[in-house]
Order: structure tokens, then sequence, then C-alpha cells
């Protein structure tokens, strides 16, 4: 490819090889983990689906709690969050799981198994969570031999400097086209290095801290998170960033051209545009 | 739009069935033998790699009087209706015997005034529920590894099995309906832990029977299922496949882990 002039050959400039195989492997490996964590995750929560600060559970007052109360109304879904109740009926604290109403933080829809079952969800969440923790670690082995993390994710100073336009074109759905679709723009890096090296290391952390066994190999990590209670809590919030990571991430997909994004996740490669047509700045 | 696929519209309709297929077929894949024993995997993974982790040694952490939960949630039997019990229960358990027997040179037949007589170990410990939640209580009780001394364990035991007083009713949900006594097990290398006592005490005064009268196990590195309240012997055994569902206890045989190190 390197002998072809690229003036006279547009097709060359258009199809731009984005994503390594193993990126693209370790993507769609994590994307399967993630969802099935998050689903056998809501399964385990609704076990016992109250949050509390420090060491042990204060039953009276959680931090965040999701139930379903008997008000004059009849049974209400009650969603309460750091002392602020919420009416959730329908969705959190009661709805509706074949055809009758249900008494469950999360609903069946989005729990694995749908049916309250502890044992089950555990088994799932343990098992995803080793493949998401070897698939990560296959990941930041590669990224780093690669130089992928330098090259690819960490924002030099003059892309930095960007940040506020690229926010605004962000917002008005304008997105690069032609060589500078090439880099991932600054936004993107700096979401994709929060996930990659904040969120999902915070995730098996505070997983790990409130296994038993883990705490007495590893006493530090409770006083790092503040206690088992508060790792389960910062445990929720953050899949709950990552959820909402993910739904943002899959509205910039289909913003920014569903098939070009999925085609190059999946063979590798991206379409720049046609070189030839004016858009391209 | 420069680039057209006629089968666009195709792949979009494939790619949407896939997945509502995969969603409506995880209920039956969730709980399918075979993918239960792939997903077991993952549990003796990660006891190999806790026992790696941990050893034989490593203690739980420990924490002050000021730590000590108000109220300390009472879980599984609180109140057995057992008749054998409630008959120890009305004497103050003054007729009760830990009996520790199986794979032993000499088996025991204990009172509690004995167990009190023996060397003590007051902790104070987090108790982690499987549901989710955690309390902190101080604990005094024998190590069991001072009675498994006593009794001399055979070479071959692997395993000790507590067996309780207290039928527990799982409130029908498990595939396995037998109506039985708690009962659960552990390794030599718990039983050996020098954090794991057999309590007789909680808080300084001795257990209630919402809290496993008279005596209850403690396993500091494991979750709270693992901790066999109102316990009447101890045996020891080389396998646990003959005991009652064979997975080693009685949440073990409704589908839970039997490593709840995690």
């Amino acid at each position: 490819m390197a002998t072809v002039p690229s003036t006279d050959r547009p097709v060359a400039e258009r199809w731009y090889l984005r994503h390594a195989a193993l990126v693209r492997v370790t993507h769609w490996i994590n994307a399967v983990c993630f969802t099935l964590l998050l689903m056998s995750g809501l399964q385990i929560f609704n076990a016992h689906p109250a949050l509390y600060l420090g060491e042990r559970s204060d039953f009276d007052h959680p931090a965040m709690s999701i139930q379903a109360r008997l008000s004059e109304d009849g049974l209400v879904g009650e969603t309460m969050i750091a002392g602020h109740s919420f009416d959730t009926s329908g969705v959190l604290g009661i709805s509706s799981e074949d055809g009758q109403i249900s008494r469950r933080a999360f609903p069946s829809w989005i729990t694995i198994p749908s049916n309250q079952d502890l044992a089950t969800g555990r088994r799932w969440h343990f098992f995803f969570a080793w493949l998401l923790v070897l698939n990560g670690l296959v990941y930041f082995a590669w990224g780093t031999v690669r130089r992928h993390f330098d090259r690819d994710l960490f924002p030099s100073r003059r892309e930095l400097s960007h940040v506020g336009r690229e926010v605004l074109e962000h917002l008005r759905l304008r997105f690069p086209r032609g060589a500078a679709a090439r880099r991932y723009n600054v936004l993107q890096q700096l979401t994709y290095l929060s996930v990659v090296f904040v969120l999902f290391p915070l995730m098996i952390l505070t997983g790990l801290t409130m296994s038993p066994g883990i705490d007495s190999a590893v006493p530090q990590l409770l006083t790092l998170f503040g206690g088992r209670q508060s790792a389960r809590l910062i445990h929720f919030f953050v899949a709950s960033s990552l959820t909402f990571f993910v739904i943002v991430h899959l509205m910039m997909v289909l913003a920014s051209g569903v098939w070009n994004n999925l085609r190059s996740m999946i063979t590798g490669w991206y379409d720049l545009g046609n070189p030839r047509t004016p858009d391209v700045a | 739009m420069s680039l057209e696929h006629p089968r666009r519209r195709d792949l979009l309709w494939a790619f949407a069935a896939t997945s509502g297929l995969a969603l409506s077929g995880c209920d039956r894949v969730a709980v399918a033998p075979r993918v239960r024993s792939v997903l077991n995997a993952a549990s003796s993974l990660t006891y190999k790699m806790q026992r790696f982790l941990i050893g034989a040694h490593r203690l739980a952490p420990e924490y002050s009087e000021a730590d000590i939960s108000p109220a300390f949630r009472p879980n599984g039997s609180i109140d057995p209706q057992d008749e054998d019990y409630l008959k120890l229960v009305g004497n103050h358990f003054t007729d009760w015997r830990l009996k520790v027997h199986g794979l032993v040179e000499h088996e025991l037949s204990l009172s509690l005034e004995q167990l009190r007589a023996m060397p003590t170990r007051t902790q104070i410990t987090r108790h982690d529920c499987v549901e989710g939640w955690s309390c902190i209580a101080k604990w005094s009780g024998v190590p069991l590894s001072e009675l498994l001394l006593r009794a001399g364990v055979r070479p071959e035991t692997r395993f000790a099995v507590f067996h309780c007083a207290d039928t527990l009713d799982d409130g029908g949900e498990s595939a396995y309906p037998e109506k039985i006594r708690y009962y659960e097990s552990i390794d030599l290398i718990d039983a050996a832990h020098p954090q794991t006592i057999l309590a007789y005490d909680m808080n300084g005064t001795p257990l209630t029977v919402r809290h496993g009268a008279p005596l209850r196990l403690r396993v500091e590195r494991q979750l709270g299922y693992k901790m066999a309240k109102y316990i009447m012997r101890i045996e020891l055994v080389q396998s646990l496949s003959g005991l009652h569902g064979g997975q080693g206890g009685y949440w073990e045989d409704r589908g839970y882990e039997w490593y709840a190190g995690i």
C-alpha cells in the first residue's frame, strides 16, 4: 500500500484500519461480560436492596434503598437516595412479573435470572467477573506493549486545548470526518481513559472488597474504600456510571454513523468518507 | 450516504432478532444444568485463588468495641420449633452435649460447662451475609482446633461437618424440596484457622436462641451461611457426597457456593 501514490487513489485514503484485532475481540468480550454482570448484579442487589456507608449496615439509616411500601393508595415502589424519596412504582420497588405485581427492587426484565434467585445470580456474576478480569488483563498487557494507550488514548497537550470546541461540536452532533477522524477526539480519549483506567478498576476493586476472603488477604482495601458497605455502595454507583457511559456510547455510535462504527469494531475498517466530496474539511 | 448496501436492512433485522432471542433465551440458559456446571468452574477458580492468597494463617480483620452493631440481624432459623431442641431450651441446655465423631481417634461428648473450661478466644469481627449486608459483634468461644486436637483427626479426613438442631424452611423456592436440618461443612484449613471458633458468647453474654444457642460456628473468612447455628455434633469426613444433597451444606444443596469466601 505504501507504493501507491495516495493522491490518485482515494480508496487508500478512504479506508482506514481503525481498530486492531485484539481491541476488537476484547471489546466484544467486554461488552458481553458487562451486560451479564450488570444483569446478574441487579439480581444480587435485589436480595438486599439497600446501601450503607461504612463497614456495617445501619438498617434504619440506609444511604439508598429501593422498597415496596404499603400506602393509602395501595402498594407503591419507593426509591430513597440520601433522605429523598421518589415514587418509582412500575420500575423500581414494585413492577409487573408475568402479568402480576411483584415486590422487587429491579424489575424481572433486567435481572438474570428473571425470577428472584440469588444463588444463580451469583454464579453468573462471578463467572463473568473472572472472564472480564482475564479479558482486561490481556487488553492491558497488549495496550502497554503495543503502546496503544500512549498513541491512541492519552491526549497531547495540543489536543487537550481543544476540549471546549469539541464539546460544542459534539452537542451539535457534528463529528470529524476525513483525516481528522483517524484519531479519537479528545472527548473520546478522556472518556475511554476514565472507563479503562478508573471505572473498570474501581468496579473490580470494590467487588473484591466485598469478599471476606480477600479482606483477610488485603485489608488495605477496606481502608481505601471506607469499609465493606461503602465498597458495596461505590460498586453500585460506579456500575450506574458505566451504564450511563454505555448508553451515551451507543447514542454516539448511532449519531456518528452506526454502520461505519460497527464495521470498524468488527472488521477493523473505518470509512473516512470520499476525499473528493466537498464535505471533507 | 456514499455507500449503499442493499443488505443493510436485512442485517439490521438479523441483529435485532438475535438480540431478542438472546434475551428471551437467557432464562432457560440461566438454569440449564450444563450451563450451571460451566459457571461453577468459576467457584473452584475462586477457591484456589483465595487459598493461594490467604493461605492457612491470614486473619480476618478485627474491630473495636465501638464498631459493634447495636442491632445484629439474625438470619436463617431464628426460633427453631424442633421438639428435641425445645426440650434443650427448656432446661437451659444442661442436657445438651456436643458430639465430635466420624474420622477421629477418640469420640468426644462435651457439655457447655466443659467447653467453657477449655481455652477461649474472643474476637470482634464482621459478619457478611450472602444477601449483602454486614453486622459486627464480639464472639467468644473455643477454637475448633482445640477440639480437633483432643479428638485426634485421622489422616484421611478432609472436611468438618456441622450438624444442627434446626429444620429450616427455605420457603419452597428451591429444587431440593426435602425438609432437613441445617448442616454445613468446611475444609481442614479453615477448621484449623485460629479465628475459627465455636462461639457460646455474643457481645459478652450467652448466645440467645435467635443467634444460635447454645453454640454456633464462626468462620471469619467466609459468608454468614457457613456459620452454622444450634450445633449438635461435628462429624469428620473424607467426602461430602454422602450427606443430604451432597454439596456440603443446606444452602449449597440449593445452589450456593460451597466455598463462600466471596
